[in-house]
């Protein structure tokens, strides 16, 4: 049997009366873009902020390749493949959209000498391209304050994948983007994440991004997976239908 | 010559001659380029979004370091102002263990009361640190040389200078390498930092030790000048006014700290000597005045003439701020 990516046994958190997770069985398997659907509230964010170490959990364990994370820090997640993209894009908002990836790549490569200039690092041809493949090559020298809330949440994801992780965990990769821009950015980042063969799991709200983006669809209800299985099978369901997209929206 | 490179070179040439042209300033410019090199300390952490309120610490720790050493019969000065810094590096490594898990006001107030203990040490144990009396730091040698005092005076005047230019060109350096630009993402976006397999607070302890290292080297400098090390090198009003002068000088630049410790020399120099019962009166209105009108400091003056020179620059620059505080507005609301 092959190692899932990322697996969860038996999460447990509370947060006072909240059950954000309660015993919650999760796996991840390479290569199968997973969306976690749900109503608000319902416990998904706390599973991306556990997963990535940010929030330990009351009971359980979190595998990542077959080797336990539960208790290590982000940064140690980080470090062994595992890579996280915002709803609010956490950039650098004094450096610009190239500096912010130049510096993902300080970090990747463990740079420590004091005298290289970080725009000399070799790898700026390379970052450059990433921009290019988000879509963002003409917005490289710009700071990241002056762009569009789009533009940041595609940065954000590329400083991600600057990192060259195997697994990537995204909160709401749509949201705070005008309807029309929605798809075109996720025709982009699929594409970026097929080219540099990375696996996503993304929380979304908007059904017909699940639809069209996600290979499989998990219902987090009540700190429950209540569901799983292929967009076509979970967005007919009956009670997904009445719990998270709604009858009139449905 | 661009002009923007030529204001530097005549500024350094013109330090360079001080000792020839105007003789009387060479032991002020001594300290005030001491200081110079102590505030670039304090400067470095302003650029990870933390204020010190007790850098002197590593001011007084190096001084009374190179104090023992002398009396030691290590008395050479290269071996005086490797021995600060080390005795710096090591006091920065072991207080920054425990402060960098700080941010804002009680990282500021740790540095502080580290200092004040460190003070009280230095007040108290009188058999050891001479109290408030301090210790005498008798002429060094150099390299093997016993100089008289005037070849002495000067020679440290030029080794001020020397160094004030070497390590703000390393400083400089190092805030542009991949290492700093890390440190200086812990004012923006620690959260991202973590993100990318970064802990915060190791990036901010490298800064942190080389913080430590200039104020040490600053504080020998300043110790071997003035020939005696008293506990007045490590009390508060010392991290203040270091603090002060990188304000002065422009919030986070490391000319800055440099201008701000000249020009802050002088005006305390000449306003205790023309108005000796309120030059502290007169200081503080000269801050008051930077910070009313020139808030980004000396250097924000020395930038408001270049961009009236290049307004193309000015209205790049302009462009960069509206948007920055039209993010900061939004993120505020969020």
């Amino acid at each position: 049997m092959t190692t899932p990516l990322l697996e969860a046994r038996g999460l447990e958190i509370r947060f006072g009366g909240v059950v954000a997770a309660d015993h919650v069985d999760l796996t991840i398997a390479e290569g199968r873009n997973l969306a976690i659907i749900g109503p608000n509230g319902a416990g998904k964010t706390t599973f991306l902020n556990i997963c990535t170490g940010w929030i330990k959990p009351t009971k359980g364990q979190v595998f990542f390749r077959g080797e336990e994370v539960t208790h290590l820090p982000p940064r140690k997640i980080v470090r062994r493949g595992v890579a996280r993209a915002f709803q609010i894009p956490q950039l650098f908002t004094e450096h610009t959209a190239l500096e912010n990836l130049m510096i993902a790549v300080s970090a990747r490569e463990g740079r420590q000498s004091p005298l290289l200039s970080m725009g000399a690092q070799p790898e700026r041809r390379e970052m450059l391209e990433l921009l290019d493949l988000v879509g963002c090559a003409d917005v490289a020298d710009r700071p990241v304050v002056e762009l569009s809330e789009g533009q940041r949440k595609l940065i954000d994801i590329a400083v991600a994948l600057a990192l060259k992780p195997r697994l990537l965990l995204m909160d709401e990769p749509t949201s705070g983007v005008a309807s029309s821009e929605k798809f075109e950015i996720m025709e982009i980042l699929v594409a970026a994440l097929s080219q540099a063969a990375v696996t996503a799991v993304f929380v979304e709200h908007d059904m017909g991004i699940v639809k069209n983006y996600a290979d499989e669809v998990a219902v987090w209800n009540s700190g429950e997976v209540q569901l799983r299985g292929t967009p076509e099978e979970i967005l007919a369901h009956p009670d997904v239908i009445r719990d998270v997209i709604g009858e009139e929206a449905a | 010559m661009q002009i923007r490179i030529l204001i530097p070179v005549l500024a350094i040439l013109a330090l360079a001659l001080v000792p020839m042209l105007a003789p009387s300033l060479q032991v002020l410019m001594t300290l005030a380029l001491a200081k110079g090199i102590a505030v670039m300390g304090v400067t470095l952490l302003l650029r990870a979004g933390q204020v010190s309120f007790g850098h002197a610490l590593f001011f007084g720790i190096a001084a009374y370091a190179a104090a023992f050493a002398a009396a030691s019969n290590l008395d050479d000065l290269f071996l005086l102002l490797f021995v600060g810094a080390a005795g710096a590096a090591v006091s920065g490594l072991l207080v920054g263990l425990f402060v960098v898990r700080y941010r804002g006001i009680f990282f500021g107030m740790l540095n502080l009361a580290f200092s004040m203990i460190f003070w009280s040490v230095l007040e108290k144990f009188y058999h050891l640190t001479g109290g408030a009396d301090g210790l005498r730091l008798a002429r060094p040698e150099v390299l093997g040389l016993a100089l008289d005092r005037a070849p002495f005076e000067l020679l440290l005047y030029y080794l001020a200078l020397a160094l004030t230019l070497g390590l703000g060109w390393f400083a400089t350096r190092w805030l542009g390498s991949p290492v700093g630009q890390l440190f200086q993402t812990v004012k923006t976006n620690e959260t991202r930092l973590e993100y990318l397999g970064i802990s915060a607070q190791a990036t901010l302890l490298k800064g942190y030790i080389l913080s430590a290292v200039l104020c040490g080297l600053g504080g020998v400098l300043v110790a071997t000048a003035q020939g005696i090390v008293t506990p007045a090198y490590a009390y508060w009003i010392r991290s203040g006014e270091m603090v002060f002068i990188a304000v002065l000088g422009g919030v986070g630049s490391i000319p800055g700290a440099v201008a701000g410790a000249i020009a802050y020399e002088v005006v305390r120099i000449y306003a205790a000597a023309f108005a000796a019962d309120v030059w502290q009166l007169v200081l503080g209105a000269f801050l008051l005045a930077i910070i009313l009108f020139a808030p980004s400091g000396l250097m924000g003056i020395y930038g408001a003439l270049m961009d009236r020179i290049s307004p193309r620059r000015a209205a790049a620059r302009e462009e960069k701020t509206s948007a920055q505080a039209a993010v900061q507005t939004k993120e505020a609301r969020t």
